[in-house]
């Protein structure tokens, strides 16, 4: 049994903050898969939860009349790996979240929550940071919008309220069309596993697909709060993809930028070595994806993902 | 044989798959009162005070006691028979809760309440007083000078026991150093000396370490246990309540695994104490996981400063080593596995000069080491396996040549007598190099460039069956006949997930003749009903159990045997019971009455003389394996001195066929020959099965007999049979590990592409659950290697008590694992078979290790190889 003094099922969005405001030890559950852990350990134990499991509009991936793909918090991460717009437009989102835990979590386990209990080591962080992903919270003052690379402010510390709601991660056109990329998780084993390091390398080459037109390199673990290396990406732009010189490039430009630590599940000398090899193999492999045609064009409004031709 | 060596299916499948089979817990009361231990957030200490007044206000608890209340006993917690010799008893340095803090999260006191929310809301509100004392985690700290020591009751400082062994009395390392330069010049000597470690870690069985106790209307206290030792377990909560050993009873439903964890009496006994002191009331007392990985019991970290000598020319001389072990804060199996570990170093290999290995356990304020799957063999095989490949990698030699040269030979003895009778370790290593093609990529493997690498390794190892002769071995059977002509099975010996009862239940069927689907075993042990065994462990119980359940079968089949002879008007001896049918007995062979007189004659390995000469008209029993007449005896005796026996028929012709009859006791039976490998010794084994004979005609089903000896008015007769089997024999099952995998330098990961296990453990049983014995090892022998390591913090607190940080390996981290088996009849074993449960998890990783060895040239010196380990070795060896 769980100490947990009241439990709510929220109706909307609206009805969880309402909910949220009147109880002031009250958090949020969606999928559980960090909340029951934490109560397990005694932590918030005899405190109220307002479920934001069963509100309809959080499910989903949508895409928005300008080309934004929409995806809702409360999706776990076995629907979005599947989603047909998101292997179709952010396939590697879909990759990433698909190294979560294992079967069983993954398909309980929500992107909301992989966001917003702001773990630096969240598999999709590294990701959705190269992505410029938009997150979009409702509190009893109002809607506003928090570009995820602004959404962290220290391990497990967000800017979320304790009255907000998550009620969409946008990913905007310009930040997904043309690109291919790359996720690597790295972990002690191969499943059912916190990351070590996650790296995500993104790449847009010109159109004869010889040189990086734009690159964005996002980190989970290399820092208290997941990060961009954005000198290494501006030195990458202009560069010929044939040259080996990139992966140097990448490889010690990137240590530049982090700032990992060390603790006793990994040392900081051996998350810097993952983490300029990571960038290295990331690189290589997005840009091994632009060459084989992977790359998306912007979706159009009410386009399914994978029902159709180029 | 018909039924043993067959892969029947489990018989607890079904029940198993369909979530039908029912654990402890599933069987609980709902009305069981709910405890939780409380545990020190101290490593080395004492508790001066223990304030409850403000957690027995929380509604809902029921008891609180704390370590001020409990008896003053302190007691013992081994899973072992308990010695009736003082000097060799298990130390008894635990009370049910301690005021002496001995490790972070030592049991200080406990709550009872109405459900775990308000056992636990409880324990927060808990305030405790310590004095403090600095923690002593590490073998290092607890030796050192001016180290607490933990136990001063017992030993003054923390050195638990020291032990020390020699190939022989006036061996010296230094000295067989110096004769070697003699012999062979010092230019022609390769020399290793290094440090080597192990970790702490942790079993993971599936079911967590629970029970639930109540007393009963007549007044015991019954514990319900998740457990591999129901009767030494119900001897130990008495010992720690001080009651009768009459007065605690004991039930065993099906468990979800133990791997050693369950081979010691954990919270059982606290359990029972909560009950009691509640009136009686049933309390459950169920652990986390993150108690049961840091609180119960752990494999031995060890360290062996090791030193080793060969000629150049790959001739092992000399090795010695002093293994220090880290118990932790409770003596639990004592010093057994420690010995175990320096014994078993020593003996795997054969040094020309002699080998010394010391053996120190070592108290720390740390979680308690105790029994895990191959008892400090895992540790010793890495150790010697390590300082092998490194002497090879240094001298040139090609490490399976090496280790043909120089492993443990056909036909060893050990100190205490153990003879190695069905020898198959080369035959394994071969196999093993065959399907790993071992040549062929040594080659391949041995100029590499690039950052990522390939290799193979290769590890061997040696394990005794059961406890014999360190301790006792024995073993009770019970079986009965039913109305409609099948039987029981009862016993004590364990199913803890290893297919127990699958197989005592074809031991069963084979002997008696009646067939599969009508044995039925009694999974649940309870010690006011089941006979006694001392439980699950050692590998021991298809061995030690197996001679009880033959030993029952054969007076059980006797006993119908004679009433089929009643109810049929024919001498018994006629008779025999084939598929649940009394049939007549046919004789095919040449065996014939003339034949009653046999020779036993064994001769020196010289051929000098006539040793001894029985006659074969003793009085032996039945299932000749203790008795037997004096010529079985002597033969044993002679080939445990390891003097060649020959044998001869009283046709003149020469024993080496493998099967020999005599006439014993009015039967013709047929008996194993067996030569063992080198040709030096052979030994007799009665098998039970008497020879040249094939079933006849039908003349009476096993349920009219069972009908009739039920409601007879004549002679009504409940058929039954219950032995005891003190068993007095031993033998070594071996084997080998061979891996080839590939190294990802620059990120440290290990890739295994191909790997194999190959088992020498005399006849197979069930080969199909042989085979998944060996895969659950193998996984776990990789864990071992890589990942797995109980880690604390400079203030003695666990890091990493739980399943997301103490990495065991998942379904993506396991190769296909390939198993292969020599099937060498033993002639100790009851069919022939020896170990085979623990085994599978020794020689995996020291192969791992020395496989990276060969695909990169460097030499860890510790497991687990984490990839950090990896890569820090890397770089430091210039190769990232």
């Amino acid at each position: 049994m769980f100490d947990i003094e009241h439990y709510f099922e929220a109706k909307s969005v609206e009805d969880a903050v309402r909910l949220l405001t009147e109880h002031e030890d009250a958090e949020i559950i969606s999928g559980g898969t960090d909340v029951l852990v934490k109560l397990r350990d005694g932590k918030g134990a005899g405190g109220s939860l307002v479920s934001i499991h069963e509100i309809k509009e959080l499910h989903g991936v949508k895409i928005l009349s300008d080309g934004t793909l929409e995806i809702g918090p409360a999706t776990c991460f076995t629907d979005l790996t599947n989603d047909p717009l998101i292997i179709r437009y952010v396939p590697y989102l879909g990759e990433a979240v698909d190294t979560v835990g294992g079967p069983q979590i993954r398909n309980q386990g929500t992107i909301g929550g992989n966001v917003c209990n702001g773990a630096t080591s969240a598999d999709s962080a590294a990701t959705l940071q190269t992505l410029n992903a938009v997150v979009v919270l409702q509190g009893a003052e109002g809607v506003r919008r928090v570009p995820v690379t602004e959404f962290y402010t220290g391990p497990g510390r967000t800017v979320r309220r304790h009255d907000e709601v998550c009620r969409a991660i946008e990913i905007r056109p310009e930040d997904y069309a043309g690109f291919t990329g790359c996720y690597m998780k790295y972990g002690k084993r191969a499943a059912m596993e916190i990351a070590t390091l996650g790296c995500c390398v993104r790449v847009r080459l010109t159109p004869d697909g010889e040189t990086i037109e734009e690159a964005r390199i996002g980190y989970g673990v290399a820092a208290p709060t997941p990060i961009r290396c954005r000198e290494t990406e501006q030195a990458l732009a202009g560069k010929r993809v044939a040259d080996d010189q990139i992966y140097e490039l990448i490889g010690s430009g990137v240590l530049n930028e982090v700032n990992p630590r060390s603790s006793w599940r990994a040392s900081k000398d051996f998350r810097l070595q993952l983490i300029s090899e990571l960038a290295r193999r990331a690189l290589k492999e997005a840009i091994r994806r632009w060459q084989n045609h992977e790359a998306p064009d912007a979706a159009l409004p009410g386009r399914k993902g994978g029902d159709q031709g180029c | 044989m018909e039924t043993v060596g067959k892969s029947f299916t489990r018989v607890d499948a079904r029940g198993k798959v369909t979530g039908e089979a029912k654990y402890t817990n599933d069987l609980m009361p709902k009305d069981a009162l709910w405890a939780k231990v409380v545990r020190s957030t101290i490593a080395n200490g004492v508790v001066k005070s223990i304030d409850i007044s403000e957690a027995l206000q929380v509604p809902g608890v029921v008891r609180i006691v704390t370590c001020f209340d409990v008896p003053d006993i302190q007691f013992p917690t081994a899973g072992h028979p308990w010695s009736v010799e003082a000097a060799h008893q298990d130390v008894p340095d635990r009370k049910l809760l301690n005021t002496r803090v001995r490790q972070w999260g030592d049991e200080i006191a406990a709550i009872v309440a109405k459900d775990n929310v308000a056992a636990e809301r409880a324990a927060r509100l808990i305030r405790v007083e310590y004095e403090e004392y600095e923690p002593i985690v590490t073998i290092e700290e607890a030796l050192a000078e001016g180290a607490t020591p933990l136990h001063p009751d017992i030993r003054k400082d923390n050195i638990f026991v020291h032990t020390s062994f020699k190939t022989s009395p006036d061996f010296d390392y230094d000295k067989a150093k110096e004769r070697a330069i003699e012999e062979y010049g010092e230019e022609n000597l390769i020399e290793v000396s290094d440090t080597y470690r192990t970790p702490r870690i942790a079993h993971c069985h599936i079911e967590v370490c629970t029970s639930w106790a109540y007393v009963d209307t007549n007044g015991k206290v019954t514990v319900v246990a998740s457990t591999q030792i129901p009767h030494i377990m119900r001897r130990v909560i008495a010992q720690a309540l001080g009651w009768p050993v009459g007065k605690v009873r004991v039930i065993k439903p099906y468990i979800g695994g133990g791997f050693g964890n369950k081979q010691d009496v954990l919270d059982e006994p606290l359990n029972a104490y909560l009950s009691i002191v509640c009136g009686g009331r049933c309390v459950c007392l169920e652990l986390s996981r993150e108690e049961c990985v840091s609180q119960t019991r752990t494999r031995h970290a060890c360290k062996g400063v090791l030193r080793g000598l060969a000629t150049k020319d790959g001739k092992l001389l000399a090795r010695e080593g002093d293994i220090y072990t880290n118990k932790g804060a409770y003596a639990s199996h004592g010093h057994a596995i420690t010995a175990g570990m320096t014994t078993n170093f020593k003996d795997i290999m054969h040094d020309a000069y002699g080998c010394r290995s010391d053996g120190y356990s070592v108290y720390t304020s740390s979680a308690v080491a105790g029994a895990m799957r191959a008892y400090g063999v895992p540790q010793a095989a890495f150790l010697a396996d390590c300082l092998t490949d490194d002497l090879c990698a240094k001298g040139g030699f090609d490490p399976l040549q090496f280790r043909m040269d120089n492993c443990v030979p056909p036909g060893f003895v050990a100190s205490n007598g153990i003879t190695y009778y069905s020898y198959s370790l080369k035959e394994c290593m071969k196999r093993g190099a065959e399907f790993i093609h071992w040549e062929e990529k040594r080659r391949e493997y041995a100029h590499q460039e690039g950052p990522v690498r390939r290799g193979v390794g290769m590890s061997i190892f040696m394990y005794k069956v059961g406890v014999y002769p360190i301790s006792l071995e024995t073993s009770s059977a019970r079986m009965i006949l039913n109305q409609d002509g099948s039987i029981q099975v009862e016993l004590s010996a364990t199913e803890i997930g290893q297919g127990a009862d699958t197989v005592f239940s074809q031991m069963a069927s084979e002997t008696t003749g009646i067939t599969m689907d009508k044995v039925y075993i009694i999974s649940t042990q309870d010690t006011d009903v089941a006979p006694f065994d001392t439980g699950a462990y050692a590998s021991r119980q298809s061995f030690v159990t197996g001679k009880a359940v033959k030993k029952c079968a054969l007076e059980l089949r006797a006993r119908i045997l004679d009433y089929a002879s009643y109810m049929l008007g024919r001498p018994a001896e006629e008779l025999m019971i084939w598929q649940n049918q009394i049939c007549e007995k046919i004789h095919t062979g040449t065996a014939a009455a003339s034949d009653r007189a046999c020779t036993v004659t064994a001769s020196s390995p010289t051929g000098a003389g006539t040793v001894t000469d029985a006659a074969p008209t003793g009085t032996g029993a039945a299932d000749g394996f203790d008795t037997g007449n004096a010529a079985v005896r002597n033969a044993k005796k002679l080939a445990l001195g390891g003097e060649y026996i020959d044998n001869t028929r009283n046709d003149g012709s020469k024993g080496e066929s493998a099967k020999y009859s005599a006439w014993l006791d009015g039967k013709v039976k047929e008996y194993d020959i067996h030569d063992l490998p080198n040709g030096e010794a052979a030994i007799l084994r009665d098998t039970g099965v008497e020879k040249d004979v094939k079933p006849g005609k039908a003349l009476l089903s096993m349920e009219d007999l069972a009908m009739n000896a039920f409601y007879s008015l004549d002679r009504s007769e409940h058929i039954t049979a219950e032995v005891t089997n003190h068993c007095k024999e031993n033998t070594f099952a071996s084997g080998c590990c061979f891996v080839d995998l590939e190294v990802d330098m620059p990120l440290g990961k290990v890739k295994i592409n191909n790997i194999i296990n190959v088992h020498d453990s005399g006849t197979l049983l069930n080969p199909k659950l042989a085979e998944a014995q060996v895969h659950g090892g193998m996984a776990m022998g990789i864990g071992y290697a890589l990942t797995e390591e109980l880690l604390y913090n400079e203030k003695g607190r666990p890091l990493n008590a739980n399943l997301l940080d103490f990495k065991i390996p998942t379904a993506m981290d396991v190769p296909e694992l390939h198993v292969e088996f020599l099937e060498m009849d033993d002639p100790m074993g009851p069919y022939g078979n020896k170990a085979l449960g623990e085994p599978p998890a020794i020689p995996v990783a020291p192969a791992i290790r020395n496989a990276i060895l060969n695909a990169t040239g460097v030499s860890m010196k510790e497991i687990p190889m984490t990839q950090q380990k990896l890569v820090a070795a890397f770089k430091e060896a210039g190769l990232i």
